[in-house]
Order: C-alpha cells, then sequence, then structure tokens
C-alpha cells in the first residue's frame, strides 16, 4: 500500500467534494464473515437480486460474485477461459503483483468513506480477463446488504488485460430490514491497450439508505470504456462521480439513468480526463423528478490534442417539491479541441403527450411510453441484458403514482 | 346523409389571440371535404382544435361528431371514437420508436408493421418517432400510423407538402386508401375526411365530395373543389373580399 497511513487517518474526517455529509459513527462496521450460498435460486435474496438484474439461475452470464454485508457469499465461474474471478483477499495470496494496482488509480485519502475503505482494508471481488480474451457472456456481481445501521466496505479490482474485452453487470441492493445503511464500493478498475469494458451498474435501496460508491477507472491506449448507471426506486442520499482517466485514442462513454422520489437525494455523473492524443468521451445523463433532489453533474477535462468530447445532462420534473441541477463542466489545456455540451431542465412537452394520445393512448400510457423512452431509449449502445433490465425496472418504478 | 362531424359558431385561441372567429362546417359520412385558404387563415388550428390539442382553447361553439358533443373531449377519447390525424410538423418523440408507438397504439399494430415496406417505412421502425425525419419520411410515417388506427373520420394537414414528385404518387395512393378502407371506389364510403391543400394535388386521388374557403378565421363558401380550386389558381382569394358568402347556421 503506497498511501501514507496519517494522511488517510486525517482523511476520515474529510467531507466528500459533492453531497450531504454523512456521518460514520451512525454506522457499525458490517460483518466480514463468510454467509455462503451455493444455489443462488433457492436463496432468500433472490427477489432483490433480480430487482437488480442479477440472474439467479446464472443462466447467460459467465460466472457470478455476490458479497453480502463485507463477507463473499457466492462465486461462482463458468471456467472460461482467460477469466479469473475471486475475492480480492484471495487474489493478493495468489498473486504479489495483485498489490501494486491497489490504490493507484484511486487516492484513498480522497474522502472519509475512501480512507475508511482503505483502513478497514476492505475485500471485495477480483474480475480479471487475461490477454488476448473475449469474454462472451457478462459477469455479474451482487453486493447486498442484510444488517441495518452498518456500513457495507468493499474493494473491487478489475484487471482487463490487452486485446480483451468483458461486460459487468453489477447489482447492488439491501434486504428490507437493513434500510438504514450505508453502502461504500471502491472500485478500481485498469484496461490495458485495445481492450472494451462495460461497466453496468443497477441500485435498488431503502429509503434511508446512504450510498457512496467510488469508482475509477484507467483506459488503456486505443481501449474503450462504457459505464451505465442506473437508480429508479426511492434512496436515501446518495453521491457517486466516477472518473476515468484516457490514454491515446482511448474513449469512455457514462450513462446515466435516474429517477429521484420524494425523499431521495442523488448526486450522480461522470468525470473525464482526456489525457491521450485523439481519446474521446462522452456523458449522457437522463433524469427524473418525482419530488426528489436530483443533481445532474459532468466535467469533461480536455488535455491532449485531437480530443472530442460531448456531455448531456436532460431531466424531466414530473412533480414539484424537490429540486434538479444540472451541472455540465468543460475544461481545455490545449487549443485542439472539440468540446460540447447541452442541458435541458424541464417538464414533458404538451404537444408530445398528445401527440400519442391521438393515437388513442390515454395520457398515463403516453407519459409513461415517453418517460421510459426518454431514460433508456435515446441512448445508444446500452448491453441488450440491461436494457432488458432496465425496462423492466421501469415498469416497477411506478411512474404513474 | 349522417352527419359525421359538424362544427357550430366555433370560436378558439391560441394563448391571447383569437384565431377561430366563427367557423361553421359539416362533413357527413362518407364525405371528403377539402379546405382551401391562404396562408394564416386558421385551417391547422381548425383541424387541432377538432383533434383537442390543447394549445388552442375554444371560447364558443360546439364540436358535434357522430352526434355527441366533443366540445370538452380528452385527444385520446376523440381519437378512441374514430377521429385521426395526419399533422404537417408533428413534434419529435425522444427515445420512443416508431414501431413500439404502432403497436401500443393499436390492436392491429403488429400486423400492420409487416405492411410497413409498402409505406417504404421499414428501416424506420426501430428510429425515434419523428427525429431526424425528411417531409417525405414523416408524411409516410403519419400515414402508416393513421393506418393501425384505422379512423373513421380524418384529418389530413397538407399531405403533400414537402414531398418530392417520386413519393407523391406513394403518399396519394395510401391517403386513398385509408379514405376508402380498401372497398371498391363504386360502393358507399364510411370514412370521412377534411383536407387542407394548397395545391390540389391530393385530390388527384382522394375523389374529393365538397371544398371549403376559409380565410381570416370563419369559412367564407363551400363548393365544387375543382371549381373551387381553379378560381383560387386564377385569381387568388381576392374573390372572397368582394363575395363575403360567409356560411352561417
Amino acid at each position: 500500500m503506497p498511501a501514507d497511513n496519517q494522511a488517510v487517518k486525517d482523511a476520515l474526517s474529510k467531507k466528500g467534494a459533492f453531497g450531504a455529509d454523512l456521518d460514520l459513527e451512525h454506522y457499525d462496521e458490517g460483518s466480514g464473515d463468510t454467509r455462503t450460498i451455493d444455489d443462488l435460486q433457492s436463496s432468500e435474496y433472490k427477489d432483490y437480486m433480480e430487482k437488480v438484474g442479477i440472474v439467479a439461475d446464472e443462466i447467460n452470464r459467465s460466472g457470478t460474485l455476490m458479497f453480502i454485508d463485507n463477507g463473499m457469499s457466492h462465486c461462482h465461474s463458468n471456467q472460461q477461459e482467460g477469466l479469473e474471478l475471486m475475492s480480492v483477499k484471495d487474489a493478493v495470496k495468489k498473486y504479489d503483483w495483485v498489490k501494486d494496482y491497489f490504490w493507484k488509480a484511486m487516492d484513498p485519502a480522497k474522502d472519509k468513506y475512501t480512507a475508511k475503505t482503505y483502513l478497514e482494508d476492505s475485500d471485495g471481488y477480483f474480475i480479471r480477463v487475461k490477454s488476448g480474451y473475449h469474454i462472451k457472456d457478462p459477469v455479474q456481481t451482487c453486493m447486498m446488504i442484510d444488517t441495518d445501521k452498518t456500513v457495507q466496505n468493499v474493494h473491487n479490482l478489475v484487471i482487463v488485460e490487452d486485446n480483451a474485452s468483458l461486460e459487468i453487470l453489477t447489482g447492488c441492493s439491501t434486504s428490507p430490514h437493513a434500510n438504514d445503511a450505508l453502502h461504500i464500493g471502491v472500485s478500481e478498475i485498469y484496461i490495458g491497450e485495445n481492450s472494451d469494458v462495460s461497466f453496468s451498474m443497477i441500485h435498488s435501496w431503502g429509503k434511508q439508505t446512504g450510498v457512496r460508491p467510488r469508482t475509477a477507472t484507467q483506459v488503456g491506449k486505443n481501449s474503450r470504456y462504457t459505464n451505465n448507471y442506473v437508480i429508479l426506486n426511492p434512496v436515501g442520499s446518495l453521491q457517486s462521480f466516477p472518473t476515468a482517466t484516457l490514454a491515446e485514442g482511448a474513449s469512455a462513454l457514462y450513462n446515466t439513468m435516474c429517477i429521484a422520489h420524494e425523499g431521495s437525494d442523488i448526486d450522480t455523473g461522470g468525470l473525464v480526463y482526456l489525457n491521450g492524443r485523439d481519446s474521446n468521451a462522452q456523458i449522457m445523463s437522463r433524469s427524473i423528478s418525482m419530488g426528489g433532489h436530483m443533481c445532474a453533474r459532468g466535467r469533461l477535462v480536455g488535455n491532449a490534442p485531437g480530443v472530442k468530447a460531448h456531455l448531456e445532462c436532460r431531466s424531466i420534473i414530473m412533480k414539484d417539491g424537490g429540486s434538479t441541477n444540472a451541472v455540465p463542466e468543460l475544461e481545455a489545456h490545449v487549443a485542439d479541441v472539440e468540446m460540447t455540451h447541452e442541458a435541458a431542465v424541464g417538464k414533458i412537452a404538451r404537444d408530445q403527450i398528445e401527440y400519442l394520445m391521438s393515437r388513442g393512448l390515454d395520457e398515463d400510457q403516453a407519459v409513461s411510453m415517453i418517460v421510459r423512452g426518454f431514460l433508456s431509449g435515446s441512448i445508444n449502445g446500452l448491453p441488450p441484458a440491461l436494457q432488458q433490465e432496465l425496462d423492466t425496472a421501469i415498469e416497477q418504478a411506478n411512474l404513474g403514482d | 346523409m349522417t352527419e359525421m362531424l359538424k362544427v357550430v359558431d366555433l370560436h378558439a385561441c391560441a394563448g391571447e389571440r383569437e384565431i377561430l372567429k366563427g367557423v361553421n362546417l359539416t362533413v357527413n359520412e362518407g364525405e371528403t371535404c377539402v379546405l382551401f385558404g391562404p396562408n394564416g387563415s386558421g385551417k391547422s388550428t381548425l383541424m387541432s382544435t377538432i383533434m383537442g390539442y390543447s394549445s388552442i382553447e375554444v371560447t364558443q361553439g360546439e364540436i358535434l361528431f357522430k352526434g355527441e358533443d366533443i366540445t370538452d373531449k380528452t385527444v385520446d377519447q376523440r381519437a378512441k371514437m374514430g377521429i385521426g390525424m395526419m399533422m404537417q410538423r408533428p413534434p419529435n418523440i425522444f427515445g420512443v420508436k416508431l414501431g413500439d408507438l404502432i403497436k401500443a397504439s393499436s390492436p392491429i399494430g403488429a400486423s400492420v408493421l409487416e405492411d410497413a415496406s409498402k409505406f417504404k417505412m421499414q428501416d424506420f421502425l426501430d428510429r425515434e418517432v419523428n427525429v431526424g425525419f425528411s417531409g417525405g419520411e414523416i408524411k409516410r410515417s403519419e400515414l402508416l400510423q393513421l393506418t393501425a388506427q384505422k379512423p373513421d373520420f380524418i384529418l389530413l394537414d397538407e399531405p403533400e407538402s414537402g414531398v418530392d414528385l417520386e413519393n407523391i404518387d406513394l403518399i396519394g395512393r395510401k391517403v386513398h386508401d385509408l379514405l376508402y378502407d380498401g372497398s371498391c371506389p363504386g360502393r358507399q364510403r364510411h370514412v370521412s375526411s377534411l383536407v387542407i391543400t394548397h395545391t390540389g394535388q391530393i385530390m388527384d386521388y382522394i375523389g374529393a365530395d365538397r371544398g371549403y374557403v376559409m380565410k381570416e378565421g370563419r369559412i367564407f363558401c363551400s363548393g365544387r373543389p375543382t371549381d373551387l380550386l381553379k378560381e383560387i389558381k386564377e385569381n387568388g382569394y381576392g374573390e372572397c373580399d368582394a363575395c363575403q358568402q360567409i356560411i352561417k347556421l
């Protein structure tokens, strides 16, 4: 661990850059005991898992990793060549070099949440794709909080080497009795050269749950990274600002789809450092306020010539009572860049609703069709599995209420 | 003849401005009526008012459809009663695929989609509704949607505008099919329509029964559509000012 321990300890009192300041003392440390689940289908968590896109029968998945609180409960791989799945702790035992990746993309002293994860020496999932391997089916990972008033601290490591590809579907949720809990998920993703990685996260939490994911991705030369984030159910306080750093010719695409229900406070988006020549990035955010607080952030930093980047934050306000902020930022340090942004906040245009009504749809059907289209339909390149999960989640989100 | 649509002394405003200033008009069952009139005379507003769009507020008068007062009915209630509209500039619906809309809007939507190629729309079903469509593509998309919807009364707002010569024949034939609902032209038609046209090109396909001339928010006169078109082509709408034969109740 390269970090200065004292600096990290000091960071325990450092507020996050954005979002409400959560009191870590409010929560006990979640248990690291292992509660092994062999068969996900007969698990008591099956319904919660399926709500966030985790397929219990594991069909069409290359493997599954599941954490309950802070212990790994399930690790199954269909033994595809070139793919390794295990806990981070096991990976450290197996390979000396794993530690070299620890806290390289993410600064442990970034804020109190990363500091806490660092100091707890938290476990997490380890996914590795060796050079030259293309993993056909997605790997799914599930983070479940099962104990009230505890913090789930996980530190995940994903390494995709050169000329390789991987799709990860992550579902995070709480049991109904663990409503007042805190999830801190630190994920470090390292992508080699000429590789393709897609990382999709679906969240479904309790109305009081605090959520502070911290994701940092290093994208190697000519590689492509896609980050999809979906939260459609009520949550207490969620703040996340995942970061990618791009090498020459690399690209990053962030898609965010959120619904801020009454009582929810969501602050999310993406930050991309375009450090390599001819790298490009897109940050697309679609959010709906149903009376909650929604802040959609996006920041693009152009540090090299030939950079192309676009940022788009669109929000629909369905109900009064909350607030909606769109915060798009562009920053360029060289002349030869092409960076744009657009942001729009407002209600659904009446003429669109009535156009669909003129085809015989009633008002609720028209609104829900437009909202569904707004959230997912106008974003290209969602993996088919995620698109399916998203459609189901939108159905269940009770937009009409 | 049974009256399909009867508009009585209709006054309507868009914002503060009164656009319709006492419109009286009747379309009988099976009848195709053509609506002429200079730009800004209120033709499109009349159609939007009949469809029930909330951007227009009715301040006086009533709209009867199949004998029932629909003045206060919502857009979807009117659609379900059998009114359909081909808009000139429909809104973009981001994220909604044309094929999905057609399937959701009609029980026969799925089977109509199989015929999408006859409308040259087979490559558009996965596209977002109206987003980036050309003038001709919008018309074909509207017609495909109406074909799935099967209305009894169709409002067509300039079906030929912005359409190239190659497409006008396709659009004309599809409008014809909608109005005749597949039956032989020798039989009594049941589908009625009100069609706005400036050039009269669409009249080659639809067998128009009656023409109305609209000016300054009112219907000035009615007559044989071909005669009216000839007069307008030769002398414009100037004659209306001299004539002032406003249709009254």
